[in-house]
């Protein structure tokens, strides 16, 4: 593809396309030859197909590093030429593309190696090798789509992608669709593919409106076309309008609030998925769509406020969630969203580099905390499984029982794993530096830029900064909890105790990610600034902030003291089996609703979901069926028709028509009958009639 | 003129004699006179050759044939049953107007020529057999078939029946 | 032998071809038809060489010719036909052979 152009000019750009082609050819190797290869021989090429992509976008990296960062289109093919609509399906690699190519591919890689040996080990998984097959599938659907997402050269690519991956989303989030967490039967996935996909629909709604709203006022969907007469008209009500559909599509994709409550739920697929999906690449694709449509934003301060501060709130919000919950990928869950707000709320601010950084590191050590995560569950379920058997030999029936309502991964059943799983301990430690923002983890970097922005920027974002202090204080504080309760203390189960470390094929590629985790703020230190200065080319107006040692200071002693606090709560004093979480008591009702995630769930359930509910049920019974169809269609319509009927039937057709057909029918048989008699079989009588005939025209002709 | 008339006449008189005549022998006689003045007009209009043919063929072959059927049948006469009363006034007074209308056609016009003293050559069997081999020779051979056709016809006819009467 | 308008012998034609016809019209014996048949042959055939003679063509007589030719095989056809209907029938009255009727 395009091998000729890379040839003569030295450079990669030509490569492009394959960044979606590799996926999908191994996607497509899996699924036509995948029924008849081991579990081994479809993961290695899924993550051959992913890591060629890595390999791509690594090409494509150096290429745009070679020529100064500029912008190249390329052209893959016609798509849509409509009147003034003119779309191309055209690549676009600049320097924030690759960013986000080399993330996901990179990150998406590690995950794929690292799936090969969850998805063997997970309990509902029962060496069904066609389903093993259709995860890989997916994932090398989901790369290929993330791919035309951040490749695309205008919204309506970008969109094919953005719907591709919410695709790929829904079908992985119900990927056991027919069992619980727990391995029981139950349906509870499918229902949160479905809530994700439903939340998605409406965020995608206001981006098709938005896309609607460009295409209208500006004539294009092309990003520099776009760009460039906004830029000549401003016009501040249509920008505005724009811009602000374009984040409830953002909110949708990215699980800010208000529609933040898919991301949760989605943690019902399997963990690699909440990795690679759900916490480092599909969920950015909202903050990524923001710094893409910068020059918009910029353009109107007011919106980009309400970015910012939506994503504040989020970021605040689901960290309050996150100290209440047990499950440790629900921690985990709603850490994303509050990290994720973290990046709105900076891209709302214009430190689009920030928010760009703060995605790519985020990548790295929420991918790694929830593959850690997977790592812990997995051992909690060997655990039980050897129990299980130990047990089984005397009691089997009570072993059964305990099978049913075993959850490895609520964190109250954990406690002292540091002992049996050292790695996946230093492992997630790693992650948790980061995410809390201890210097020198990568996320003290991304955050702490985050945070300097956000105090650089108080005067026109006011608020900003103390709801992002807050929410950095209640990250360190919910990863401290989670540390204490799953790796110190007592084992709070038999289980805990007999929980084992994972496999080197899932703990290597979860190294890499802890040395990126750790080391990830390499690519942007103050001082060097090499991310901002890549960006640089793409997005307008960035500018290198200044390292503040005030801000840095008080974050990085705010993540401290929050640490200590949780020392104090959960370390001092290991929670023993059964006790209530020691927050209850202090902070009373407040800790319920943390614990119920604020109970917005429910809340959307009576605001939003029973009425609609209610109204379905009034318009489906008594609008639908009984007016609609009892009335109007019975009494109405049917009536009215066997009435008309009638009368067409008795006096018209019968009546009428029917007596005329009888008539001429009548009129037929007796005239053939008459005549009937003129064909009497006598020969000479034929032969009068011609001569009747030849003596007529005779005279005729000597009469005339 | 005369002799024409006369000959009109008696051309006229025997025609009506095979129509009139109950027996189908004595209608046979009739229309071999009848032939034979005809045969005497194409003498008078200079065709001698098919003056002659028309001896042999129909005057011979054919009123011979029809002899040998009307004997070969036995049915010279039929029982009076007519169940057409009203065909034959009508077929007669047709036939009057006919007639009427063919002569005032003939005479209303001017006459469409003379047939004067014939030329001894024109009709002569050898002027015939060069046209018959040169302008008409295709429809001559093509008659020499239906001929063969008609003979194969008749056999085929009478053979099989004469089967099917055994069966 | 003076002249003879051919007009006459047209008329001449005419009233033998209408005997012919009136012939087939209301004789009912089959053989009689047929012979009225020939008359009406005949009286063409009269016509055809007053004509040929009258244009001094020899056209007319050749089509008469053919016309013998033409009767003969139709008599030939024609005869064993009757022959045929008669063997089934036991009678040559047309009237007899009625069967196509409505």
């Amino acid at each position: 593809m395009n091998l000729s152009e890379t040839v003569n000019t030295g450079y990669f750009f030509g490569l492009v396309p394959l960044l979606v082609f590799f996926p999908i050819a191994g996607m497509l190797f899996n699924m036509i030859f995948g029924g008849k290869m081991s579990e081994k021989a479809i993961g290695t090429v899924a993550s051959a197909a992913s890591g060629l992509t890595f390999v791509v976008a690594v090409l494509l990296a150096y290429s745009l590093s070679a020529t100064h960062g500029e912008l190249h289109q390329v052209f893959l093919a016609e798509w849509i030429h409509i009147g003034e609509l003119q779309l191309d399906w055209t690549f676009r690699v600049d320097t924030l593309s690759v960013v986000m190519m080399l993330v996901v591919s990179g990150v998406g890689t590690l995950i794929h190696i690292y799936a090969i040996g969850y998805m063997h080990e997970d309990v509902r998984f029962k060496d069904d090798v066609r389903r093993f097959r259709r995860f890989f599938v997916f994932l090398n659907l989901f790369i290929a789509m993330m791919m035309i997402l951040v490749s695309g050269d205008s919204y309506l690519m970008l969109f094919v992608g953005w719907e591709g991956v919410g695709l790929c989303s829904f079908l992985l989030i119900g990927f056991w669709y027919d069992f619980n967490i727990l391995g029981q039967k139950s349906t509870e996935n499918a229902e949160a593919g479905k809530k994700a996909f439903i939340a998605n629909r409406v965020g995608d709604f206001g981006f098709l409106l938005a896309m609607f709203t460009t295409f209208w006022h500006f004539g294009s969907l092309q990003f520099d076309a776009v760009f460039e007469s906004a830029s000549h008209h401003p016009d501040p009500v249509v920008i505005s309008a724009i811009t602000l559909f374009m984040l409830i599509g953002v909110t949708g994709k990215s699980a800010q609030v208000p529609l933040y409550v898919w991301l949760p739920d989605a943690m019902a697929g399997p963990t690699p998925v909440s990795a690679l999906i759900h916490a480092a690449t599909m969920v950015t694709a909202g903050v990524y769509l923001v710094v893409r449509s910068a020059p918009l934003y910029n353009l109107v301060h007011s919106t980009s406020y309400i970015v910012a501060m939506i994503g504040a709130v989020t970021a605040l919000f689901a960290a309050t969630i996150a100290v209440g919950q047990y499950d440790i990928k629900k921690v985990l869950a709603y850490s994303t969203i509050s990290q994720l707000g973290f990046m709105v709320a900076a891209v709302g601010m214009g430190a689009y580099v920030a928010g760009i950084f703060h995605l790519a590191t985020h990548a790295f050590f929420k991918a790694l905390l929830f593959l850690s995560a997977g790592s812990i569950i997995l051992g909690m379920e060997r655990g039980h499984h050897h129990l299980a058997h130990g047990h089984g030999d005397h009691d089997d029936a009570d072993a059964h029982h305990d099978e049913e309502v075993f959850d490895p991964g609520d964190m109250r059943n954990m406690g002292n794993l540091r002992k049996q799983m050292p790695v996946t301990f230093w492992l997630y430690m790693a992650g948790t530096l980061a995410l809390a923002g201890i210097f020198p983890f990568a996320g003290f970097w991304s955050k702490d830029e985050i945070l300097l922005d956000a105090k650089l920027h108080a005067e026109h974002y006011p608020g900003v900064y103390w709801l992002l202090a807050a929410a950095a204080f209640l990250t360190a504080f919910y990863m401290g909890r989670q540390i204490w309760m799953v790796f110190f203390g007592k084992e709070r189960t038999e289980v805990a105790k007999h929980a084992q470390e994972s496999p080197p094929v899932m703990t290597v590629p979860l190294m890499v990610l802890a040395f990126l985790a750790v080391f990830g703020g390499a690519l942007n230190l103050p001082g060097s600034h090499a991310l901002t200065h890549w960006l640089e080319h793409t997005i307008e107006g960035v500018h290198a902030g200044e390292f503040d040692f005030m801000v840095a200071g008080v974050s990085t002693v705010l993540a401290l003291i929050a640490i200590g606090i949780s020392w104090l709560l959960y370390g001092k004093n290991p929670l023993k089996a059964g006790q209530i979480d020691p927050l209850k008591k202090p902070l009373g009702f407040v800790f319920t609703g943390m614990e119920n995630k604020w109970f917005v769930d429910e809340g959307y359930g009576a605001v939003i979901i029973r009425p609609f509910e209610k109204l379905a049920k009034f318009l489906s019974i008594d609008l639908d069926w009984n007016f609609w169809h009892d009335w109007f269609h019975n009494e109405v319509v049917y009536a009215g028709f066997q009435g008309l009927a009638k009368f067409l039937a008795d006096p018209v057709d019968m009546g009428i028509i029917n007596a005329i057909a009888d008539w001429l029918a009548e009129i037929t048989k007796r005239s053939s009958e008459k005549l009937s008699s003129l064909q009497n079989g006598f020969v000479r009588s034929y032969a009068l009639s011609v001569l009747v005939g030849v003596v007529m025209i005779l005279g005729y002709l000597l009469l005339k | 003129m005369t002799v024409f008339i006369i000959l009109a006449l008696v051309a006229i008189i025997t025609a009506l004699g095979m129509l009139i005549s109950r027996n189908a022998v004595y209608s046979a006689l009739f229309l071999v006179l009848n032939f034979a003045t005809v045969a005497v007009f194409y003498l008078l209009l200079g065709a001698p050759f098919i003056a002659i043919t028309q001896v042999t063929v129909y005057a011979g072959a054919i009123m011979v044939l029809f002899l040998f059927v009307i004997m070969l049948l036995g049915t010279d006469e039929l029982e009076d049953t007519d169940n057409l009363t009203w065909q034959r006034p009508l077929a007669i007074g047709l036939a009057v107007v006919l007639v009427v209308e063919g002569i005032y056609l003939m005479l209303s016009q001017n006459t469409l020529g003379f047939i004067t003293t014939p030329s001894e050559d024109l009709g002569s069997p050898q002027a015939i057999g060069d046209m018959l081999f040169s302008k008409y020779l295709l429809p001559f051979e093509a008659t020499s078939i239906l001929l063969l056709v008609a003979m194969v016809g008749a056999i085929v006819l009478t053979v099989k029946n004469k089967k099917g009467e055994q069966s | 032998m003076n002249a003879v308008p051919v007009n006459y012998y047209i008329i001449l034609s005419a009233i033998l071809f209408t005997i012919g016809a009136l012939g087939v019209l209301i004789r009912r014996n089959a053989l009689v038809i047929f012979m009225s048949i020939e008359l009406m042959l005949n009286a063409a055939n009269l016509a055809l060489v007053a004509f040929s003679s009258a244009n001094a063509q020899l056209d007319g007589q050749i089509f008469v010719f053919f016309i013998m030719t033409v009767a003969a095989a139709e008599v030939a056809v024609g005869l064993a036909l009757i022959v045929a209907v008669f063997r089934t029938k036991k009678s040559i009255d047309v009237d007899q052979i009625n069967v196509l009727k409505g």
